[in-house]
């Protein structure tokens, strides 16, 4: 029997409260709240709590673990993922894969760990002028959570779907590499996307958030944050009410917790949401803007031996050969693989009827090759923009610029290069015009004729960033280099909704190491201001 | 056009009520085709899993998409509408399979964001609803989830 170590500590009597349970109103307090559990949430809970900060963390989503973790696709999804993992952008063109449960989306992402690209970094230092965002003095904070969280490059041979593109590459020239991944002990499964069995995965769940709760954190799970509560320039309290699961109607009971300093780490739309349903001050209209979200399209080759992309480590191969374009030029992307697993597989396939039927027939011979494209460098890709529903909901206008689509177009075609590289017989563009073609020749001529157009192309997201940009001009940013919001001062943004351009790489080690970063500064102002007087509040449980 | 209610779902259902299940039950042996069994009594079973899992999975999504997908189905019930806008004459769990493939080749291939979306959902929700089921696996040689060592 595999370990389950949330049982364990609950069963040590960590502070937990479950806020769709409750059956009457609640009042906490805290030196800090810290509202998501993810990779902005989980590493600041951990630092303040070392601090010996008083914190409390609210998750919209259910404190789940590895007994609960049984590789099922539509368990998973319903549990574990924002909106059964079908969020949508508003115009329903691109689908949003994102975290919900304690541990966020690092429950349940794929383990990829990049450090912040160096160009990415030079570009938010030289022009947008975030002096304090330079590779020398975050290498250290990159150090820490690469140690803390056992990043290392995957030393298993890849699977053959991670396979294929490394041979692809290697065949045709492009540069390749193997990824490092945040496990230890990985059993290489592959159901990383389901929630880890094995505890193997070094997520919040397992790390960050279960050492803060040893250290007398309280988390408030099931709990999704209604709004926070300003008196005069400040946030008093924060505002949550249970939400048994997806889709449910909130619970009429409030939690409300009052606190010394609020850290917002809910995640690119999440966050910003809270802000907005909050009337926070925005006195420059920035709030909910230049949200990237790394659109991301996909190609299916049918490969002549079985490929089995269900089983073994979900992703350990990239090239980021098509990343090395000028930031200011066409639309540069990196290549990974996404497992295929049926659910997922079925609601990517375009058609239906036999024409989908005959690709699942197929399902075990699939190679399922991605292009992430990188948005926010260039003034025709100034990212989407969150707002509300009607019923106080947020929501994601993205609208992908013709600049998008031509980086998309060149996307389908480097992808299927590559696949028929990788011996490939069949290569199928995931868009609802193509038909799949037998030569890179012919290949070539459909995905140059396919009309690049929302809900044709199938888009995806596994990586929401922005929202609350960080930046030095008010007029331009919502939270300077502190973290700490321009007009708010108790309030900080801990989380990829910081970002002010995409990252260029799978963003969980870059929020890890930014989040590591401003949660010991915020620590070290909070207990100087304890020791200078201010009373700090105590958690009544 | 007004949505109707999602507070009245028929018994067993999280939000659909008897006509939208109805729909979905005629559709999904269109949208699935041959990957649905062919023997009567697995291929009933199999239609009563897909649509309470559809139920399930509808359920789950934002407020205001449940809206949007109940909206949907008023739309295709509502005979004025369903003729014009999906062109179909006959209520669709009367409709002939030919019909309902037709309605959804049109609708994907539509320039409008609603008909498109609303292809994608409903084609989308019910092979989500399927292939969850090991009972699809077979057909895809898909030997489902490894055993973990104990």
């Amino acid at each position: 029997m595999i370990p389950d170590p949330i049982r364990a500590g609950l069963a040590s009597g960590w502070k937990t409260i479950d806020a769709a349970a409750l059956t009457r109103d609640m009042e906490l307090e805290a030196d800090v709240v810290v509202v998501g559990s993810g990779a902005g949430g989980g590493v600041t809970a951990e630092i303040l709590a070392q601090a010996g900060l008083k914190v409390a963390i609210v998750e919209e989503g259910p404190l789940a673990s590895s007994t609960d973790f049984r590789m099922r696709e539509r368990e998973a999804y319903e549990g574990l993922y924002q909106d059964n993992a079908g969020r949508q952008t508003s115009d329903h063109a691109i689908t949003i894969l994102q975290g919900r449960c304690v541990g966020g989306s690092t429950t349940v992402n794929w383990t990829a760990s990049f450090r912040t690209p160096r160009r990415t970094l030079a570009y938010w230092k030289d022009a947008l002028g975030l002096a304090t965002m330079d590779e020398a003095s975050l290498a250290p904070w990159f150090a820490r959570m690469e140690e803390r969280l056992s990043i290392a490059p995957w030393s298993t041979a890849p699977n053959r779907n991670n396979d294929a593109l490394r041979a692809g590459c290697e065949k045709l020239g492009y540069s390749s590499g193997i990824m490092r991944r945040n496990v230890k002990g990985c059993l290489n499964l592959g159901y990383c996307g389901m929630g880890c069995p094995a505890n193997a995965k070094q997520s919040m769940l397992v790390t960050t958030i279960p050492s803060a709760l040893d250290r007398g954190a309280i988390l408030v799970h099931r709990a999704r944050v209604t709004e926070l509560v300003f008196e005069g320039d400040r946030v008093a309290s924060c505002d949550a009410h249970g939400i048994a699961r997806n889709g449910a109607t909130p619970s009429i009971y409030r939690v409300r917790i009052r606190a010394r300093h609020f850290v917002l780490a809910a995640g690119g739309i999440g966050s910003p949401g809270i802000l907005l349903r909050s009337n926070a001050p925005d006195p420059h209209d920035q709030l909910g803007r230049r949200t990237f979200l790394h659109p991301t399209v996909i190609s299916g080759a049918l490969m002549r031996e079985p490929v089995q992309a269900f089983y073994g480590a979900p992703q350990s191969a990239y090239s980021d050969h098509f990343l090395e374009v000028p930031l200011d030029g066409p639309a540069g992307f990196k290549l990974e693989v996404a497992p295929a697993h049926p659910v997922l597989v079925a609601g990517v396939l375009p058609g239906f009827g036999e024409e989908h039927a005959h690709w699942m027939s197929r399902f075990d011979r699939l190679q399922v090759t991605i292009a992430l494209l990188r948005d926010g460098f260039h003034p025709e890709s100034p990212g989407g923009r969150v707002v509300l529903r009607s019923d106080s909901s947020p929501v994601l206008d993205y609208p992908m610029s013709r600049y998008l689509w031509e980086g998309a177009r060149r996307a389908f075609l480097t992808m299927a290069q590559v696949q028929f590289a990788a011996g490939a017989q069949t290569v199928m563009p995931v868009h609802e015009q193509a038909r799949g073609c037998d030569s890179w020749e012919a290949s070539r001529k459909e995905i140059e004729s396919l009309a690049m157009q929302p809900r044709n192309a199938r888009v995806v997201s596994a990586h929401v960033m922005g929202g609350c940009a960080m930046g030095t001009d008010p007029r331009s940013s919502v939270v300077g280099e502190s973290g700490q919001h321009h007009q708010v001062g108790n309030l900080s943004v801990h989380d990829a909704s910081l970002f002010p351009t995409s990252v260029g790489a799978n963003p969980q080690l870059s929020i890890f190491a930014i989040a590591a970063r401003l949660a010991s500064g915020l620590a070290a102002g909070l207990r100087n201001s304890r020791t200078a007087g201010t009373k700090g509040p105590s958690l009544p449980v | 056009m007004g949505g109707r209610a999602l507070a009245a779902p028929a018994s067993g259902y999280r939000v659909l009520d008897g006509r939208s299940a109805g729909v979905v039950r005629a559709l999904a042996p269109v949208v699935l085709a041959s990957a649905l069994p062919a023997e009567a009594a697995a291929r009933e079973r199999a239609l009563g899993a897909i649509v309470e899992s559809f139920d399930r999975g509808v359920s789950g999504l934002a407020p205001a998409v449940q809206k949007e997908i109940s909206d949907l189905f008023t739309f295709l019930d509502f005979a004025p509408t369903r003729v014009a806008f999906a062109g179909l004459w006959s209520p669709i769990a009367q409709s002939p399979p030919e019909e309902l493939a037709a309605f959804l080749a049109r609708w994907r291939s539509s320039r409008y964001e609603l008909q498109q979306a609303s292809y994608q959902a409903l084609t989308q929700l019910i092979h989500a609803s399927w292939y969850d089921l090991p009972e699809s696996w077979g057909a895809i040689a898909y030997p489902g989830p490894p055993a973990l060592p104990r």
